[in-house]
């Protein structure tokens, strides 16, 4: 009997497909193409303190095998949330992981103690992929002290045993030192990666194309970078579980992933373009993985680190 | 809970046709029972390029009309303008290839439940949903007078079988290769008047539909509109595609053209803010 199940820090999971935070809204849209109980979990999108407009459009621009997006973390913020989101989430039997995004530190801090008595959580991911207002619009996750600053203040404020996962964005000289400083501030688990920074011009205005100008890059396009940061991390600190995504389309995508050291994967882009991507990708993993030989999925995590001459 | 797009679903259709007309195709795919769930106004979202496609994300085309076709199953028919790398492949498909496409999606022209008159205003091959909206007017009785414009006569859309389903039809051509020289909103305010129009309905490019707004908040017409802005998924989940919209609550806030839209009440469009977020904004700050 072929076992699908993953942890990630003390949490259980049926599967280890996931959607991506910012790629599933709150999964109504969604539910209206398969079941959300059948998801390994869904991680919302990224939610703040308070209701976000967003930034102005044009918000997106399709890119070779992906596509850059600057949405600016539109959302209803965190009460509305919580009276909203996620007791529907519940009654879906959904196993629900909470993204949420800071301005400050005292916001992850706030948004922490709004999140930790909260039933039916399973785990929280914490985007640090966000412009830190009181220090020049820096992101967080891009320098060692500002990103151990926001997950240190999640942990000291979720008590209890919500495990936290620290999103880090691939655009630092070394993924490894920043991974490295969130664990040692308290993170259980790393989602590796957050989109990349692009830009597109359009040729007939000759301006950038999006409002925000800069964008996320997200799709296949940005697969191998995943890939690289999940080996480099998971070889680094094989102990700590990863929530692999970037760019997976594919069952042999997810495998990819898992073979450089990913528990889970989340599931993207890849929902813009079928809203049944992460059910097609969960068979296609299971029936690789089986194909491969392995019992479980727990057998594969990492298998591409292993020694030479290994089989 | 009503579900959000509770109708849709996703099929893989068939071509049955594609013919050229003028710059256009157009196209019909058996796509089943969804023909049936589909009003003027909503879209299908279209997967392109097969099956290593670089193009990650699908186009969103308005549905000129559905039929039932009983046993032999529904027929979905749109009309594809190729400008682009996705809906110049998607022309490109003959008569038998499969399409992986996703419909009805968003909302839908608001049906009168009185007989009144109506003026339908399409731009280019925004014209093609307004034919499918004219029939079902007819069959409650109103009286449906059309205007089409577009830059050049080859960007008309106007098929015989639709003409015919109009009272009457005005055409205006930029170039003036086809009617009369110049833009719809040049010749909309004769007809709102001579016709005693009660109810403006439009498709086409936002600078057009925002030209017919003024013209209708002038007259204190009502005014339905299908707006449009990139989108990536078509389904709600992407955040992309927004506007700025007043509810009814006096309350501004950035909604989804594929969920909130694409058809809206065009006084409810913040016009002005052109790609921007308005002071006031729900969220802004």
């Amino acid at each position: 009997m072929f076992n699908f199940q993953t942890t990630l820090g003390q949490a259980e999971f049926e599967n280890p497909i996931f959607t991506a935070s910012g790629c599933a809204g709150s999964g109504k849209e969604l539910s209206q193409f398969f079941e959300l109980n059948q998801l390994g979990a869904v991680v919302t999108k990224s939610i703040m303190l308070k209701a976000r407009s967003g930034r102005a459009t044009p918000r997106m621009a399709e890119t070779p095998s992906g596509m850059l997006n600057s949405i600016g973390l539109q959302g209803p913020g965190i009460d509305l949330f919580l009276e909203n989101d996620v007791p529907w989430l519940r009654d879906q039997g959904a196993t629900i992981v909470v993204s949420i995004a800071g301005e400050s530190v005292e916001d992850y801090a706030v948004l922490a103690r709004k999140l930790r008595a909260v039933p039916g959580i399973s785990a929280l991911e914490v985007n640090i992929s966000c412009p830190n207002v009181e220090n020049r619009g820096q992101v967080f996750a891009c320098h060692p002290e500002t990103a151990r600053a926001a997950i240190e203040s999640v942990r000291r404020n979720i008590g209890g045993e919500l495990p936290i996962i620290a999103k880090l964005t691939p655009d630092v000289t070394s993924i490894v030192e920043i991974a490295k400083e969130v664990v040692a501030a308290g993170a259980d688990g790393l989602a590796l990666i957050n989109t990349v920074l692009g830009m597109v011009i359009d040729t007939n205005t000759m301006r950038p194309k999006l409002a925000g100008k800069t964008g996320g890059l997200s799709g296949p396009a940005i697969r191998p970078i995943a890939v690289r940061a999940v080996y480099q991390v998971h070889a680094a600190m094989p102990h700590v579980k990863i929530l692999g995504m970037g760019g997976i389309s594919s069952g042999q995508d997810a495998f990819e992933l898992i073979l450089a050291g990913a528990s889970a994967v989340s599931v993207g882009t890849a929902s813009f373009g079928n809203p049944m991507a992460a059910m097609k990708i969960k068979e296609e993993l299971r029936n690789e993985l089986i194909s491969h030989g392995f019992d479980s999925l727990r057998e594969a995590v990492g298998y591409a680190h292993r020694s030479e001459g290994g089989n | 809970m009503m579900g959000i797009n509770s109708n849709a679903k996703q099929v893989i259709a068939e071509i049955v046709s594609n013919k050229k007309v003028g710059a256009y195709h157009h196209m019909v795919f058996a796509v089943g029972d969804i023909a049936n769930a589909a009003k003027p106004g909503n879209f299908v979202a279209i997967s392109v390029g097969g099956e290593s496609s670089q193009l990650v994300l699908r186009r969103a085309f308005a549905i000129y009309r559905t039929f039932d076709r009983g046993a032999s199953g529904g027929l979905l028919e749109i009309v594809v303008a190729p400008h682009g790398a996705g809906s110049t492949w998607l022309a490109n498909q003959q008569p038998g290839v499969k399409i992986d496409l996703i419909a009805p999606l968003g909302t839908a022209f608001g049906i009168p439940t009185e007989p009144v008159r109506a003026l339908l205003v399409g731009g280019g091959y925004g014209s093609a949903p307004l034919f499918g909206l004219s029939d079902v007017l007819k069959n409650r009785g109103c009286r449906v007078d059309m205007v089409i414009g577009a830059s050049t006569a080859m960007k008309i859309y106007a098929p015989l079988d639709g003409k015919r389903s109009v009272s009457s039809l005005t055409i205006t051509t930029e170039d003036g290769s086809t009617g009369k020289t110049g833009k719809v909103t040049d010749v909309l305010r004769e007809i709102i008047t001579s016709n005693e129009i009660d109810i403006v309905y439009s498709c086409g490019p936002m600078g057009m539909l925002e030209a017919i707004n003024n013209i209708t908040e002038e007259f204190n017409l009502v005014h339905q509109c299908s707006i449009e802005e990139s989108m990536a998924c078509g389904i709600g989940v992407c955040m992309t595609c927004v506007l700025p919209i007043k509810g009814e609550d006096g309350q501004i806030r950035m909604l989804r053209s594929c969920i909130d839209g694409p058809v809206v009440a065009g006084e409810s469009v913040i016009w002005s803010a052109k790609r921007t977020i308005p002071e006031g904004t729900w969220g802004a700050h």
